[in-house]
């Protein structure tokens, strides 16, 4: 399986994800799923500058992530699954069962949100629905970097 | 609204601060940089905070990565402000300090000069 990682990042394709996991992982593509980025060009060729050569950058809503899903697991060359969002991942996994494991990158501050890590503000409901998650046998941690600790949802979801 | 030129730095964690306090102390021009960090925000607040830096506009917007928050929020912003406001990425001192002295250039114009003058200081010295 080549899918390294999957995981939620409100800064979808930046450093950390480019710079931190990209270089232990030796990641070869990213897939970016985004309704929203999907059906914009410019945003689109916004994101692939910030990706270097070696990486390839694809975008796919996620009705096509849902249908590329076993493309990217095939695909010889490890790859990063990347949403923006708690609903996305949501939606992600109803369409991709096996989808077994996701990490929880930076989900920053915004009004209604509560810090449960230093890189994750969750609201009520976004909690609810990785709790969800995990009730469906998905397994959810936080790990901003390859090089910290993941945490377990259950450490951060009290 | 004034013609003279903002530049607004956008970066990871204090680096904008820093490049512009230095700025700031090297030319003694003070008031024509303003810091903006990505910092503890998503994307939203960021594109806020760009866009309350930029003010009235025109204005340079410089980036730390040619990739990444900053600049998508970065560009973000100038393109949902409509008026005139250019991005550079790569931003380093010389530029700014370049740039604190042409600021009566159109902000495309001003922002070519900066890619310029970044440019030139990036270089090996000889051994």
């Amino acid at each position: 399986m080549s899918i390294a990682v999957v995981r939620v990042d409100d800064r979808l394709i930046h450093g950390q994800v480019v710079v931190g996991w990209g270089q232990p992982l030796g990641l070869g593509f990213i897939a970016l799923v985004d309704d929203k980025v999907r059906a914009s060009d410019w945003e689109q060729d916004l994101y692939r500058m910030g990706v270097p050569p070696g990486i390839e950058a694809l975008f796919a809503s996620v009705d096509e992530a849902a249908r590329r899903y076993d493309d990217w697991e095939r695909d010889p060359r490890a790859g990063l699954v990347l949403a923006g969002d708690i609903d996305t991942i949501v939606a992600l996994v109803a369409r991709v069962p096996r989808l077994r494991r996701i990490t929880l990158g930076g989900i920053h501050h915004r009004p209604g949100r509560l810090e449960r890590l230093r890189y994750v503000y969750l609201t009520d409901e976004e909690l609810a629905k990785l709790r969800g998650l995990a009730a469906q046998g998905v397994e959810v941690a936080a790990q901003d970097v390859p090089t910290a600790r993941a945490v377990p949802l259950a450490e951060f979801a009290k | 609204m004034s013609d003279t030129l903002r530049g607004v730095v956008v970066s990871h964690a204090g680096l904008a601060q820093a490049l512009v306090g230095a700025a700031e102390s090297i030319s003694g021009v003070s008031g024509a940089l303003v810091a903006v960090t990505n910092e503890g925000c998503d994307g939203g607040a960021l594109q806020a905070r760009i866009g309350q830096a930029i003010g009235d506009g025109p204005a340079v917007v410089f980036v730390d990565l040619p990739g990444g928050s900053c600049l998508t929020g970065a560009v973000r912003t100038a393109r949902g402000q409509g008026r005139g406001v250019s991005v550079v990425t790569g931003v380093n001192l010389a530029m700014l300090l370049d740039f604190v002295f042409h600021r009566e250039l159109a902000p495309a114009e001003a922002a070519q000069r900066a890619v310029d003058a970044g440019g030139r200081a990036i270089r090996i010295p000889p051994a």
